[in-house]
């Protein structure tokens, strides 16, 4: 395996991604959450929200400087890895990567502006409104990029002619079958994601209750009610989103879906298979064991009817069928949306019919270890898509196997970007960890400064 | 204009603005280093940042919207360079990627360390240093195609003399580009003391930029002798003219005039150089392997690029020029009597 390029070469995408997607789903959700904040802040004259704004920000900023360097070497990554790859991709799909460079170009002009101008203008909402071209740039490379992996899911736009690709349309390429619930489904998560990232961070301070002033925990509670509530909404349309994914799978790429679900022989009315092991038998088919399995279920998710006919991995050829182990993604995936759905709902529940103390131990640890999760969510939700894809990089067009370098140097750069990215990961988290430590918020509540710009950096106290 | 011509003009338009911009960036880093080092930092530091600070994303995406925009244009240098570059580029990827992330962790994440600062200088110069081989390699000679695959030429790279006086020249128009932009800065601050040191700094670097510039003019003749008679074909005066803006901006420093029309004449010669060269350089991206005129994408893809770009364009250049209202021409920010 250590001497395959291809092999290699999935190894190292897969850990750029893998360590990339972390910092591009905070950064498509964290402004979103950052504008919701001063919003309310602004409109109610409450400084709590400002300072959360702020906070959150301050977090922010050090999370983009790694989403930044790790998209640049992704983007640059896809032609060192994938020679052949990139040289069909820029004959079809080039568009929404240049699209996406712009939109990357605006936030980050307008996120510049917008951290280092809190108190330059006499009017609140002019700040307010920078930072909606940061959320709209933020949301758009998320699209934009969301669409050339769909056009890996569903090529379309061109033809093949004796080996060579013409008739070529651009923005059929771009606005493929896949797009709409690829690209929905990616942006809504990122905001689920952040909104249980932050909540959780919430949370994890109201947990330590003894610690807290009055000031700090009504300041956390804030907090922790408008993500959640946040939370709530994007569960509920991630969940919705989906369903729609499921629908798109089972009509353009059946054999993605069904290698998800376990799913070996068509039928209608077919039941959901969730968890298991699978039990090979001597004359290759297999038994799944130890498995729940739910009636009609999968009919339902491929076509809306119990009685949907839901087409089986055995139609498809052995060296076209992913990997099974895909299935664990698919289900983490699941499970971990469900979860993060309920818990949610039980807070604000909770807090609306006032019976259950929505601050309650049990409902902080539960939504304290729906960060973490959201982010194992959102993992193992690209595992799926990518390992589920295989043996194709271009569905039907392209095999992996085809599209990699040949360079007998993949090995050393593997290792080269580990410890990268282990380095990177560390000292990131010990760089957040200590901003927080030694800035705490009864510190910045205390201190009516707080709304002015002087103390946001380090450099600027000095 | 022929829309490969278009492109590549385009292209190349956006790694001059990188080719500023980074070396501002770079250079700057390795100042705070040095200042830092010598114990000097409280001079020049807190201006340094206060330029830096709001747009060293920016500078990042020019560098990304060239090497996409490139591949968009032209798909083969993703078969190419991508195949024969993995190592090199492999290795900018990674000093990018320190670059970006401690200077965030220093500056943002009040972790203010010598390590840090360090870090951030030395890549300032390696960077532009590995960056700068790929032009070596785009005009022939170190990659090489098989039946098989695309072979890159590495120690003959590491070998060629040639190579190393481009990889200086890049250090030093860093080093120089830098200094003639914060002596522009640091005077608009009103900061004398900043202003004096820095000016020292540009004046340091100005002579070795030329004379570099003149041994890889001539080492060309050698190296690549096709682009070296392309530009003895009637191109040799974009050089004579970036030489009358070198002596421009040095006579401007040297009399302590006019700081902003000094770096005005520092973009200008590189500008011009480095159109020259992009200009003699056609029809090639890489001697012999990729032409513009055989290697541009599909007509479809080629005009609907350039569609978005000119819409792009409309919404970058008010973004643009807000930013740098805000940060570059706005005196009491330069000044750091505004909040930040």
């Amino acid at each position: 395996m250590f001497n395959d390029p291809v092999m290699l070469s999935r190894l190292l995408t897969g850990l750029t991604l893998a360590f990339h997607i972390i910092f591009a789903t905070i950064g498509v959700g964290v402004p979103l959450m950052v504008l919701a904040a001063e919003y309310i802040g602004i409109k109610r004259k409450d400084p709590d929200y400002i300072l959360l704004a702020r906070r959150w920000t301050r977090g922010y900023i050090v999370t983009v400087a790694v989403g930044v360097v790790t998209g640049t070497a992704i983007g640059l990554q896809l032609s060192l890895l994938w020679p052949s790859l990139m040289q069909v991709a820029g004959q079809t799909i080039a568009l929404p990567l240049f699209m996406e460079t712009f939109a990357f170009f605006f936030e980050a002009i307008f996120l510049g502006i917008y951290l280092y101008t809190w108190d330059r203008f006499k009017n609140p909402w002019l700040h307010w409104l920078i930072g909606i071209p940061v959320v709209i740039g933020a949301t758009a490379s998320a699209f934009f990029i969301t669409t050339v992996n769909s056009f890996m899911n569903s090529p379309e736009g061109f033809k093949i002619v004796n080996g060579t690709l013409t008739q070529i349309e651009p923005l059929k390429a771009m606005f493929n079958a896949a797009t709409p619930t690829k690209a929905t489904h990616v942006i809504v998560s990122a905001y689920l994601t952040v909104a249980f990232i932050l909540a959780a961070i919430a949370a994890f301070h109201l947990l330590r209750k003894k610690t807290l002033s009055a000031a700090e925990t009504a300041y956390h509670k804030k907090a922790l009610r408008l993500t959640v509530m946040a939370g709530l909404i994007f569960a509920f349309s991630t969940a919705l989103v989906g369903d729609f994914s499921g629908k798109y799978l089972a009509k353009y790429q059946p054999e993605k879906l069904a290698a998800a679900e376990w799913h070996f022989e068509t039928t209608s009315e077919a039941e959901l298979i969730f968890g298991g092991i699978l039990d090979e038998q001597e004359d290759g088919s297999y038994d799944i064991k130890g498995a729940v399995k739910i009636p009609y279920a999968l009919s339902i998710l491929a076509g809306g009817a119990p009685d949907t006919e839901v087409v089986g991995l055995n139609e498809f050829a052995k060296e076209d069928q992913a990997p099974l182990f895909v299935h664990y993604f698919f289900d983490i995936m699941v499970s971990i949306g469900m979860y993060l759905t309920v818990i949610s709902a039980l807070f604000i529940l909770a807090f609306r019919l006032k019976k259950l103390n929505p601050h309650n131990k049990w409902i902080l640890r539960g939504i304290f270890i729906g960060g973490p999760l959201a982010i194992v969510s959102i993992e193992a939700g690209w595992m799926y898509a990518e390992i589920g894809r295989q043996p194709w990089t271009l569905y039907g067009i392209m095999r992996t196997a085809d599209a990699a370098t040949t360079s007998t140097a993949v090995g050393p750069m593997l290792i080269l970007f580990s410890l990268l990215y282990l380095m990177l990961g560390t000292i990131c988290t010990i760089v957040l960890l200590r901003m927080f430590k030694n800035n705490p918020v009864g510190k910045e509540l205390a201190d009516d400064h707080h709304t002015r710009g002087e103390a946001m950096f380090a450099d600027d106290q000095k | 204009m022929d829309i490969q011509t278009l492109g590549i003009t385009v292209l190349w338009t956006f790694l001059y603005g990188y080719l500023i911009v980074a070396s501002i960036d770079f250079g700057a880093g390795f100042y705070a280093f040095y200042s830092k080092y010598t114990k000097r930092d409280h001079l020049t530091n807190r201006l340094i940042l206060r330029y830096l600070s709001p747009v060293w994303e920016v500078t990042n995406v020019f560098f990304v919207f060239f090497f996409v925009g490139l591949v968009g244009f032209f798909p083969d240098t993703a078969y190419y360079y991508g195949t024969a570059l993995l190592v090199p580029a492999s290795i900018v990827l990674v000093l990018i990627a320190i670059r970006g992330s401690f200077y965030a962790f220093a500056n943002y994440g009040s972790n203010d360390s010598m390590f840090y600062t360090f870090l951030y200088g030395a890549t300032g110069l390696l960077i532009p240093a590995a960056m700068s081989t790929t032009l070596t390699i785009s005009q022939g000679g170190f990659i090489r195609k098989t039946n098989e695959t695309v072979e890159f030429l590495g120690t003959k790279l590491f070998s060629n003399f040639y190579s190393w006086t481009v990889v200086a020249l890049a250090i030093v128009s860093v080093l120089y580009i830098s200094a003639m932009f914060l002596l522009f800065y640091a005077d608009k601050a009103r900061d004398t003391a900043a202003s004096d040191l820095i000016r020292k700094w540009a004046l340091f670097w100005s002579i070795p930029t030329i004379i570099v510039c003149a041994l890889v003019f001539f080492g060309l003749k050698n190296q690549a002798a096709w682009h070296y008679e392309n530009i003895l074909n009637g191109n040799w005066w974009w050089f004579a003219a970036s030489f009358v803006f070198f002596c421009v901006a040095l006579t401007l420093v040297y009399l302590k005039k006019n700081y902003g029309i000094a770096f005005i004449a520092v973009m200008a010669q590189y500008g011009v150089a480095w159109f020259g060269y992009g200009y003699t350089h056609l029809p090639y991206i890489l001697y012999p392997y990729i032409d513009i005129n055989k290697s541009v994408v599909n007509d479809t893809m080629a005009t609907s690029l350039v569609v978005v770009f000119i819409f792009g364009l409309l919404l970058l250049i008010p973004a643009l020029y807000l930013i740098l209202r805000l940060f570059l021409f706005d005196n009491d920010y330069v000044r750091g009597k505004k909040s930040k």
